[in-house]
């Protein structure tokens, strides 16, 4: 397709087309109104011209007969200019007059006409004239008129002055508008181009920005906001189906084998009962794996439950409830201090299961690796500024700093928790809640140990907007 | 508790097949419809005592059906089971007249331990006693005394509302997850054993030093609380 085609085709293009045939319809209208006003005017200054002519002359009639009204005529003919006189008989004989010849239909007409005439010693040229035809008692005919040729130039310069102007017109219009769509072209193409890069399968190409704010800026930043999150969520996806292939095969494998060994086994009942019971318990932690993967998509595509304002000093309270004597059994000393009547806009659920969450991993994960170090576990939840944090803090041997941000991805699991039971969804469902309640989840150095802080904006005094990643990093205390 | 009639509304034949003979084998009545029409109309016109009915059905779904139900005045306890395992959805679920939400899938042990908790609430409709009694032990629900043999047990408002719940289903399995719904309105699967722990606690001041225990643990399964000599 050849540019030009190109550019009749532009909507901007159609558009300056348009504009530029409305512009020049108006302005044709505009110089055929002024032409007929004009040409009115100049007509009705003639036609006035005429009647006081002729009231002059019936007056000079009326004075001194027809040899006055012949002097006065032939005075004025003498004077140069475009009245025209002409005196007949009532038979139509001239005796006095510039005009050698008219239509014959002329002399018997009345009011004011148009007509045509010829000057003495003029050959053919037939000019056009506005007269009136007056009976003077005595039944003499006069005739006077006045020469309109000027006025049909003026008509005649008008109507090429508006032709050259409607050539402008459209040309300048057509012009301008080629301008125009040029400019948006170039600048649609390039977006066009850059989609195609995008379509290609390169998410992480961006649509050109120019920094003017005009339209198609807001549209090409809109759109690359868009393109952000659809990458994202793409990522997330591709993260999810390469992580199902790796780490959920690893269950299913055992369930298959233990369901194999279960089909194959023969005579005592209670060795099959008991790898029937692992085929549960593995088909089980599947389920869990699954829910925990639904959760955190759910929370990711921001399609997440209904959330209220909540008391969060009390969930907290009621989980540490919950805990206490799990970890007591377990020889965990646990510690919760939690300020009282904390709001925050929130999933009760969903909170109580972040926290258990992160207490699970305390307690699974909090055992000290340095000798001489007991067991501790604490929930300390507190308000700093507009945010509430809910940490929970162990003893354990931490998380080093290079793979803090890595084990909130899913499923992965240090080298040195492996040999633990769990999926590694734990603390990457934690991180899609916190940002689901636009907070964030924080690990930080509890020296020694770790310290899980779950961040969530306070709702009393205007609920300030903290960003998915809030990186608005903070010092890491303890 | 045995002898309940039951009826399953699900339209996957393999799990309703399942589920009839599961709960045959258990003792009790267990009929089928396919469809949701076919399920409003036999629960409409049959005596059971708890509907099992799947959400997502085909010509009526799960939560219309239990509307409509509810809207005719029949009061039958209702179960839903659910693909959809969300908080949101088991609120829903609830809102349209279910009694209870189990989301799929599940242990046939805790359907079965939830529907005899509704079949036995059908039976004791009515009647809001003050006094649970399990042998020789003794909750007053107005007082929250508890004693046993006679003798006054303290006990914290938590273990108050573990042991009541336990109490109102003696004779029941009652699992971990139905406690930690109904006496910590909770719905996630705790990783650590934290309700185990609740109850070894309740156990050791209801039990300890008695010859009879009453508070059991149901391998598998869940906790019991009944006269051990039954």
């Amino acid at each position: 397709m050849s540019a030009l085609a190109k550019l009749f085709r532009t909507t901007a293009f159609k558009l300056a087309l348009v504009y530029s045939i409305v512009f020049a319809v108006a302005a044709s209208l505009v110089v055929m109104n002024v032409g007929r006003s004009v040409r009115g005017v100049l007509e009705d200054q003639i036609g006035e011209t005429i009647d006081a002519d002729i009231r002059g002359l019936s007056d000079q009639y009326a004075q001194g007969g027809v040899q006055q009204v012949v002097q006065s005529i032939e005075r004025r003919i003498r004077q140069p200019g475009g009245d025209i006189y002409l005196l007949t008989t009532f038979a139509g004989e001239p005796i006095v007059g510039n005009v050698a010849s008219l239509p014959a239909a002329t002399l018997s007409s009345e009011g004011l006409v148009a007509t045509t005439y010829q000057r003495p010693g003029e050959r053919e040229a037939k000019r056009r004239a506005m007269a009136r035809v007056f009976v003077l008692p005595g039944n003499y005919r006069l005739l006077v008129g006045h020469d309109v040729e000027e006025v049909e130039r003026l008509r005649k310069i008008l109507r090429q002055a508006l032709s050259n102007s409607l050539v402008w017109l459209v040309l300048i219009g057509a012009i301008g508008g080629l301008f125009v769509a040029r400019r948006v072209l170039i600048r649609v193409d390039a977006m066009s181009e850059s989609a195609a890069v995008i379509m290609r399968g390169d998410l992480s190409r961006r649509l050109p920005i120019e920094g003017s704010g005009d339209e198609i800026d807001r549209l090409a930043v809109n759109l690359n906001a868009m393109l952000a999150r659809i990458e994202a969520l793409l990522r997330g996806m591709k993260e999810v189906s390469d992580n199902i292939a790796h780490d959920l095969r690893t269950p299913l494998t055992r369930l298959r084998n233990n369901a194999d060994a279960a089909l194959r086994l023969t005579g005592d009942p209670a060795t099959l009962h008991e790898t029937l019971d692992r085929v549960i318990a593995e088909a089980d932690s599947l389920m869990r794996i699954f829910d925990a993967l639904l959760t955190i998509a759910r929370a990711e595509s921001g399609s997440g439950p209904k959330m209220e304002a909540l008391d969060v000093s009390r969930v907290a309270e009621d989980v540490a409830e919950l805990y206490e004597a799990a970890a007591e059994e377990r020889g965990v000393a646990f510690a919760f201090a939690i300020e009282p009547g904390l709001v925050v806009r929130g999933n009760r659920e969903l909170i109580a299961q972040t926290l258990a969450n992160l207490l699970d991993n305390g307690l699974k994960y909090g055992t000290p690796a340095a000798a001489g170090l007991a067991p501790e576990l604490r929930l300390i939840v507190r308000r700093d500024d507009r945010l509430v944090r809910l940490a929970v803090e162990d003893r354990g041997p931490g998380v080093p700093p290079a793979d803090r941000d890595r084990v909130l991805d899913r499923f992965v699991r240090l080298e040195a928790s492996r040999t633990l039971p769990g999926s590694g969804l734990g603390l990457s469902l934690a991180a899609a809640i916190a940002r689901l309640h636009d907070g964030a989840l924080r690990l930080e150095d509890n020296a020694p140990g770790l310290r899980a802080v779950l961040e969530i904006p306070a709702t009393t005094s205007a609920p300030p907007r903290i960003g998915p990643q809030g990186d608005m990093t903070r010092a890491e205390t303890g | 508790m045995s002898d309940m009639r039951l009826l399953v509304i699900e339209d996957d034949s393999e799990a309703a097949a399942y589920l009839v003979k599961a709960f045959r084998e258990q003792g009790h009545l267990a009929d089928h419809a396919a469809d949701g029409l076919d399920g409003y109309a036999r629960a409409s016109e049959g005596d059971y005592d708890v509907l099992i009915v799947d959400r997502m059905l085909p010509k009526l779904d799960g939560l219309s059906l239990i509307s409509s139900l509810r809207a005719q005045k029949i009061e039958t306890p209702v179960l839903i089971l659910s693909a959809l395992g969300q908080v949101d959805d088991r609120v829903k679920g609830l809102r349209a007249g279910g009694d209870d939400y189990l989301p799929k899938p599940y242990a046939f042990s805790e359907l079965l331990a939830r529907v005899e908790a509704l079949g036995r609430r059908k039976a004791g409709a009515g009647t809001q006693e003050t006094l649970y009694r399990v042998a020789d032990l003794e909750l007053d629900r107005l007082s929250h005394k508890l004693t046993r043999a006679g003798q006054e047990i303290p006990l914290q408002p938590r273990e108050f509302r573990l042991l009541e719940y336990l109490m109102k289903h003696a004779g029941q399995v009652v699992t971990r997850t139905m406690l930690l719904e109904n006496v910590w309105d909770y719905h996630f699967d705790p990783q650590t054993n934290v309700i185990d722990v609740h109850i070894s606690r309740l156990r050791s001041k209801i039990d300890k030093g008695h010859d009879t225990q009453l508070l059991h643990t149901i391998r598998g399964a869940g906790y019991m609380i009944r006269d051990g000599a039954a």
